[in-house]
């Protein structure tokens, strides 16, 4: 596997990362404005809260965000997957302006500018850290195949 | 975000500490468990590769055996429930980009510690860019 340029495959799970997290943390929080003040005293209602219509999409599209998440964390180190997948709130900001007509500050303007700035820096990278030394490149490309035999 | 957000990111009753706490346990819990999920992924391989060598099953066994996964998700869901209750107190304007952001520098670091990620000046500079863009954009 060459770990410098990544596959359409792979670019289009880094989208779903960056888009279904996003998508469902507004239905988190659309569901649990709706619902009343939960105090420590009563941690139950936290789980009450989990059926509600809002809640139940948010937390559908979340396992999407998870398993998407899981195999490029296969693939990519940490610290690559995570800024690239912040993309996903510049997509989010984009088309609730072209869709939804929503006004983007300037504020959120420079944020937008920054993220994309940091995805295109972090993007341009390697994706993936070769251990355990950067001469031996060649056979840690071989590791990721050798792992997978011993976990049959 | 698609849902309109108050003007007021945090409400006159909330005392600011026990707001920066609950941030504090969103952004202290997600960091582990994101540590521990990676630590588990790699641990694991290609999940790509392993797909194609023995299926869907294959990939989700290969996860499932993990125990560094379960420890993992452990915590994420511990982050899940904190940001759902910092969600109940506090707007998402405050929660969503405050944790967001924390987070991307927080992982910077416990990748680099944890993890050996060859965190470099590359990625720093993306993490704080990405961090002051998360918040800008999200406040």
């Amino acid at each position: 596997m060459v770990h410098h340029s990544l596959s359409p495959r792979q670019y289009l799970i880094l989208g779903l990362v960056a888009v279904s997290a996003p998508l469902g943390d507004s239905c988190l929080s659309r569901g649990m404005a709706a619902m009343p003040p939960i105090t420590l005293a009563h941690p139950a209602s936290l789980i009450a809260a989990v059926f509600t219509p809002w809640i139940a999409l948010g937390i559908t599209l979340l396992i999407g965000f998870f398993a998407s998440y899981l195999t490029a964390l296969s693939w990519a180190d940490l610290t690559f997957v995570l800024p690239a997948t912040a993309f996903g709130y510049v997509i989010v900001a984009l088309l609730a302006h072209f869709w939804l007509h929503e006004t983007i500050s300037l504020e959120r303007w420079a944020g937008i500018v920054l993220i994309t700035l940091g995805v295109g820096f972090v993007a341009r990278g390697p994706s993936l850290t070769q251990h355990p030394a950067p001469e031996a490149e060649k056979s840690a490309d071989l590791e990721p195949i050798e792992r997978e035999v011993e976990t049959q | 975000m698609t849902i309109t957000l108050p003007t007021v990111p945090l409400p006159a009753t909330i005392n600011p500490w026990f707001a920066a706490a609950m941030i504090a346990a969103v952004v202290l819990t997600s960091t582990t468990g994101e540590v521990l999920t990676a630590a588990a992924m790699k641990s694991i391989g290609d999940l790509d590769v392993i797909r194609a060598h023995s299926g869907l099953k294959g990939a989700i066994r290969a996860v499932l055996t993990s125990p560094l996964f379960f420890a993992g998700v452990f915590f994420l869901a511990l982050a899940f429930f904190s940001l759902l209750f910092a969600l109940n107190h506090l707007n998402l304007s405050l929660v969503g980009p405050a944790s967001a952001s924390l987070t991307l520098v927080t992982n910077a670091v416990a990748g680099k510690i944890f993890l050996k990620e060859n965190v470099d000046r590359r990625r720093w500079a993306s993490a704080v860019l990405v961090c002051v863009g998360v918040y800008l954009l999200a406040h």
